[in-house]
């Protein structure tokens, strides 16, 4: 109980606990490592098999920046290993057929098609002629109806995006119980402590900083579900194996979606000293205007539109290049460039820059959360600003 | 290009299940954490405070006392003081009072003794009368016991009468 005994042991605890984080990363991105090396023999193999086939030509060269694609792009099932994959359901809907609900599995991996729908060699939903569960090499592409259909399926990053949801609502739930339960008003402990400590911090030093004192009460619930949702969906994206590895923030759609609303809060938000500095700057000249003007209106939409492209393109990257560095093991690797030699050779070097680049990513992620949040909330601080007096000479 | 191309159905399924989420959280979560965190912020502010005010009353209070302390010990003091010269003054009344009742018992005794002496004095004036008279009466008896000296006597008063 006494002070001088109770801080030593948590220093103690502290190094412990970074310990273990040290190695749950190594040890989540080794194995990640297993798991990606057994897709990419998965990858070869079945591209030695369909150059048996004679559909692709001398197959065997490894294309390393298509493989990559694949991987950060979103798909209708969720690989594990080797050639097991989670099936995941599959909802289309088009005027002509309404709406359409089967899993994934009926595809087998793009050979077939089911219900008048196949899946393209960029695993994108088609509507074909042929209804019923026939072989996709035969069946004749409808452009009109594939225009026409809304693909709404539980997508892997849709998929990604609910198990977030889930951790969300448990962790923060079950932390808003810790404050109304019967430990009301006593000191937090554990989960609560952790929590309490970064929404401390969010609302303090980033929404009220950014909001300022007097109306940012109103959009803290938004912005510290964008934060927590952010940097969650990020941390995920770095676990290689199942709940984790979409690349959900790193997808221009949830970018957009995120950056949208947030527009869509400053827009709502914006005050007539917002829009008056927009179209007509107080104290600049009318000949001035008619060129600021337009600038500050690109403006608006433009703050958003970074916002998103910096938090795709940062994850997005993250992503490309973690596996890059796995990809010059196996391109090493290949017969006409050094063989398995090559490939052992400079698999320690891989190794050693993606640990590296895990620990970068690790920061990447809290960080790309954190600015998001900070700028939404800079922007909807713009948009409430009240006029100040020395504006105005 | 696939890569920026926004996708429909994740931006349906990524802006409905957002929402759900910001308004849940804020319900359930953002909501009781907030004002949680509120109320301890103020509540801990309160209770600086009101230990400040405290303090403040304690030394306030220390001063207080010091000050009473200071005003009993006067008092106590002046008490003292003023109970010697009470005591002094009660002594002194007596001591005058024993001074004047002693002077005047001595005076009445003088003037006692005075009247016993005048008085003594008067009944030996008379014993010295009386006895005197005696004396006289004892006197003539035997100067006028015979004839001869009677005669004599009145032609000794005879004899200091003039007749004019």
């Amino acid at each position: 109980m006494c002070p001088e005994n109770a801080k030593p042991t948590f220093i103690k605890m502290k190094i412990s606990k970074l310990a273990k984080l040290s190695l749950f990363c190594f040890l989540t991105i080794s194995l990640g490592t297993t798991t990606f090396a057994g897709e990419l023999e998965n990858v070869s193999s079945s591209a030695s098999i369909d150059s048996k086939e004679g559909h692709i030509k001398g197959a065997q060269k490894l294309n390393a920046g298509e493989l990559i694609m694949e991987h950060i792009a979103d798909s209708h099932d969720w690989h594990l290993w080797g050639h097991v994959a989670i099936p995941l359901p599959v909802i289309v809907y088009n005027p002509e057929r309404g709406v359409v609900v089967f899993s994934s599995a009926r595809f087998d991996h793009g050979h077939k098609s089911y219900a008048g729908y196949r899946l393209n060699e960029k695993g994108k939903i088609e509507a074909v002629n042929e209804t019923g569960e026939v072989d996709a090499h035969i069946t004749t592409l409808n452009h009109s109806l594939t225009a026409a259909s809304y693909d709404i399926s539980i997508t892997k990053n849709v998929m990604s995006i609910f198990i977030t949801i889930a951790i969300l609502l448990m962790v923060f739930i079950s932390v808003a119980r810790a404050y109304t339960n019967k430990r009301r008003g006593l000191a937090p402990t554990g989960l609560q402590n952790a929590v309490e400590a970064i929404v401390i911090f969010m609302r303090d030093d980033v929404i009220k900083a950014g909001i300022g004192e007097k109306k940012y009460e109103k959009y803290v619930p938004y912005l510290l579900t964008l934060f927590f949702f952010i940097w969650i969906n990020n941390m995920l994206g770095l676990i290689p194996i199942f709940p984790g590895g979409a690349n959900v923030t790193g997808n221009i759609s949830v970018a957009l979606v995120l950056a949208t609303l947030t527009f869509i809060i400053t827009t709502i938000s914006g005050n007539k000293n917002y829009w008056q500095h927009i179209f007509a700057m107080p104290g600049v000249p009318k000949g001035v205007l008619v060129l600021l003007t337009p600038i500050e209106i690109l403006g608006v939409f433009l703050r958003p539109f970074v916002l998103m492209i910096r938090l795709f393109a940062n994850i997005a990257a993250g992503h490309i290049i973690a596996l890059s560095f796995f990809c010059l093991i196996f391109i090493f690797g290949q017969e006409s460039l050094y063989g398995t030699g090559g490939g052992l050779g400079v698999s320690p070097l891989s190794i050693v820059f993606t640990v590296f680049m895990g620990f970068l990513e690790l920061l990447v992620a809290f960080l790309q959360a954190y600015v998001f949040t900070l700028l939404s909330s800079i922007y909807i601080g713009a948009a409430l600003e009240e006029p100040h007096h020395d504006n105005h000479h | 290009m696939e890569l920026v191309k926004p996708e429909f159905g994740l931006v349906f399924w990524m802006t409905v299940s957002f929402l759900i989420v910001v308004f849940i959280l804020s319900k359930f979560a953002w909501g009781p954490i907030l004002s949680s965190l509120k109320d301890r912020e103020t509540s801990i502010e309160d209770a600086l405070n009101a230990a400040k005010k405290a303090k403040e009353e304690v030394s306030n209070m220390k001063a207080e006392n010091e000050q009473l302390l200071k005003q009993a010990r006067n008092e106590r003091d002046m008490m003292l003081k003023e109970a010697r010269e009470t005591k002094d003054a009660i002594v002194n009344e007596a001591r005058a009072k024993a001074q004047v009742e002693a002077d005047r018992m001595v005076s009445a005794a003088r003037e006692s003794i005075q009247n016993e002496k005048m008085a003594a004095i008067t009944e030996l004036k008379n014993q010295v009368a009386t006895l005197s008279i005696e004396i006289a009466e004892k006197v003539i008896r035997q100067q006028l016991a015979s004839d001869e000296k009677q005669k004599a006597l009145v032609n000794d008063l005879l004899k200091d009468v003039k007749l004019n």
